[in-house]
């Protein structure tokens, strides 16, 4: 392939490093040494982790979650535009500012679809198992350079740009990863059987509508507690979908699984483990209550439990 | 069920409750979780620790998501989009907090369900674009909005997002989760049609819709009941002044 995910990697470590150096030569930074540890170590991860025994990278996660234990990751001053700057430029581009922040999207689009099986002498010009991640970047690219035009401001100011919210996201922004590792380890130990024990061996589901309620609620509680539907699928799948209702209950496989994932889904929308959709936002938005985005989208995940269960009773 | 199932490796899900409900920080919390579930499940430290390395680097392509359009957005921000998007939304009077989010929802499901899922997202398109539009929308109405109704806008917003996408998304015949239903029922012995898994999305597809629609509706009418009280109060103090 011409442009490789691997690229990219290198990018966010760049990133993460030029964040890092800033903060350790940063001295009204509040939490200088320790922060800068952070994200230079986070940044590592990127730049040499592949060439690092997977052991030590083990290790260099713990140190990053005991840096932000001991609550080490802090947030440095930022020199913004003054308001009046800031009026009077948004005043000036107006909707142009529109586009580059547009163009991220679009050009993500465009790659992934357009170009997804583009050769050029017959070598693949996206990385053709991660062609979104990577339009995704070369997107970012180009609105980076379209951003620098409009504004005549220098891409040094968007370092300085990326530096400031990558602050604000602080160590929430490690957590969607984590979360995906502690779900990996989950998969290993055997967490999803025990689960599916739990759920499924002490319940009597001779009446069509209690292995229905089971089946849905299930993937609901399994998501709540992966943080993922695709690992709860099989699982409550292979243990009660296929044996029970398509088994006993006649229904038909394709109803099953559509409405099984959704379940999975609203599970998802009411679980802190789902960090980057729940977390990060909050983080993103800057909202005091950690829990703000799973409260807002509660009653619509219950409602739809309610939903699958009744079509899934009647559809099947 | 006869077969003996090691319920030990639960021990990591409690660790994991008990961890977010007092509030310690969720990083310490995961690698405690982590390393309680590996030893649950007979894991030497080193094997544990090896996998959560290997689990970190495997999982990287996650973070480009997040960190590679932070330069352009706050490039952005600094030259005043949010302010601007703001004050759009402020032109047009019949909009709404309520109105745009179930717009941006109809357009967020119905692009993801034929594949356009990267339309939206947090740090791209909720951050600089839909959050501003929708406070923008909701203070023209009602002027500057009190902190906890403000915080309920924004994240209502971020939920509207993500229930567009998820429940759109699955609807796409070429989206990994139809793959991955019809290769495991396909293990199980049922050739299922990815089409027909689809198609079955549907149902609930239009029915996510017509629920959190509603709750948008109703959002609107909640909007304005707690800014008449906020405007009584704010009425009742001038008068308590005056006297």
């Amino acid at each position: 392939m011409i442009i490789s995910i691997e690229y990219f990697y290198w990018l966010a470590g760049v990133l993460l490093l030029i964040t890092a150096g800033m903060i350790l030569t940063d001295r009204t930074h509040p939490k200088r040494w320790t922060s800068g540890l952070f994200w230079a170590l986070f940044a590592m991860v990127f730049l040499i982790g592949d060439r690092l025994s997977p052991f030590v990278v083990g290790i260099g996660v713990l140190v990053m979650a005991g840096i932000a234990g001991i609550g080490g990751v802090g947030r440095g001053t930022h020199a913004e535009l003054h308001v009046k700057a800031a009026r009077a430029s948004a005043g000036r581009l107006g909707h142009k500012l529109f586009i580059p922040a547009l163009s991220i999207p679009l050009v993500t689009v465009i790659g992934s679809i357009l170009l997804k099986n583009t050769q050029i002498g017959g070598v693949p010009l996206l990385d053709p198992k991660n062609t979104t991640f990577v339009s995704l970047g070369i997107g970012c690219m180009v609105a980076l350079v379209l951003a620098c035009i409009l504004t005549r401001d220098t891409p040094l100011q968007g370092l300085r740009e990326s530096r400031r919210l990558t602050e604000a996201l602080g160590w929430t922004m490690v957590l969607p990863q984590m979360l995906a590792m502690l779900g990996l380890l989950f998969n290993d130990a055997g967490v999803g059987t025990a689960v599916a024990h739990v759920t499924t061996a002490y319940i009597n589901m001779d009446y069509r509508l209690v292995a229905v309620m089971v089946y849905v609620l299930g993937m609901a509680l399994f998501t709540v507690i992966m943080g993922n539907g695709f690992a709860a699928f099989p699982v409550m799948t292979g243990g009660v979908g296929v044996p029970v209702l398509v088994g006993i209950y006649d229904a038909n496989p394709a109803v099953m699984a559509a409405i099984g994932m959704f379940s999975g889904y609203c599970g998802t929308l009411m679980t802190p483990m789902a960090a980057n959709f729940n977390i990060v936002p909050v983080a993103l938005l800057e909202l005091p209550d950690k829990y703000a985005v799973i409260k807002a989208q509660m009653p619509t995940a219950l409602m739809m439990l309610v939903v699958n269960i009744v079509l899934l009773y009647l559809l099947m | 069920m006869q077969t003996v199932v090691n319920l030990w490796p639960l021990i990591g899900v409690f660790v994991i409750i008990i961890g977010f409900v007092l509030r310690f920080n969720p990083l310490l919390v995961v690698s405690a979780a982590a390393i309680v579930t590996g030893l649950a499940a007979h894991f030497p430290l080193e094997k544990i620790i090896s996998e959560m390395g290997e689990g970190f680097l495997q999982t990287r392509a996650l973070q480009l998501i997040l960190l590679l359009p932070l330069a352009v957005i706050g490039l952005l921000e600094r030259h005043g989009l949010r302010l601007h998007a703001q004050n759009w939304i402020a032109s047009f009077q019949r909009a709404t907090v309520g109105r745009l989010l179930i717009m941006y929802l109809f357009v967020r499901e119905t692009t993801a369900a034929v594949g356009l899922t990267s339309l939206g997202g947090h740090p791209q398109m909720v951050r600089p674009l839909l959050a501003p539009m929708a406070e923008g929308a909701a203070e023209n109405k009602y002027g500057k909005l009190p902190a906890p109704v403000r915080q309920k806008v924004l994240a209502m917003c971020a939920a509207t997002d993500n229930i567009g996408l998820f429940f759109g998304e699955d609807v796409f015949v070429a989206f990994g989760a139809i793959a991955l239903m019809h290769t495991f029922l396909l293990g199980s012995g049922l050739d299922v049609e990815p089409l027909h898994i689809a198609f079955w999305g549907i149902p609930t597809a239009i029915c996510a819709f017509i629920v959190h629609a509603l709750r948008l509706y109703r959002f609107d009418l909640m909007l304005e009941r707690s800014m008449a009280e906020v405007a009584r109060e704010e009425v009742d103090a001038a008068q308590e002044l005056a006297r």
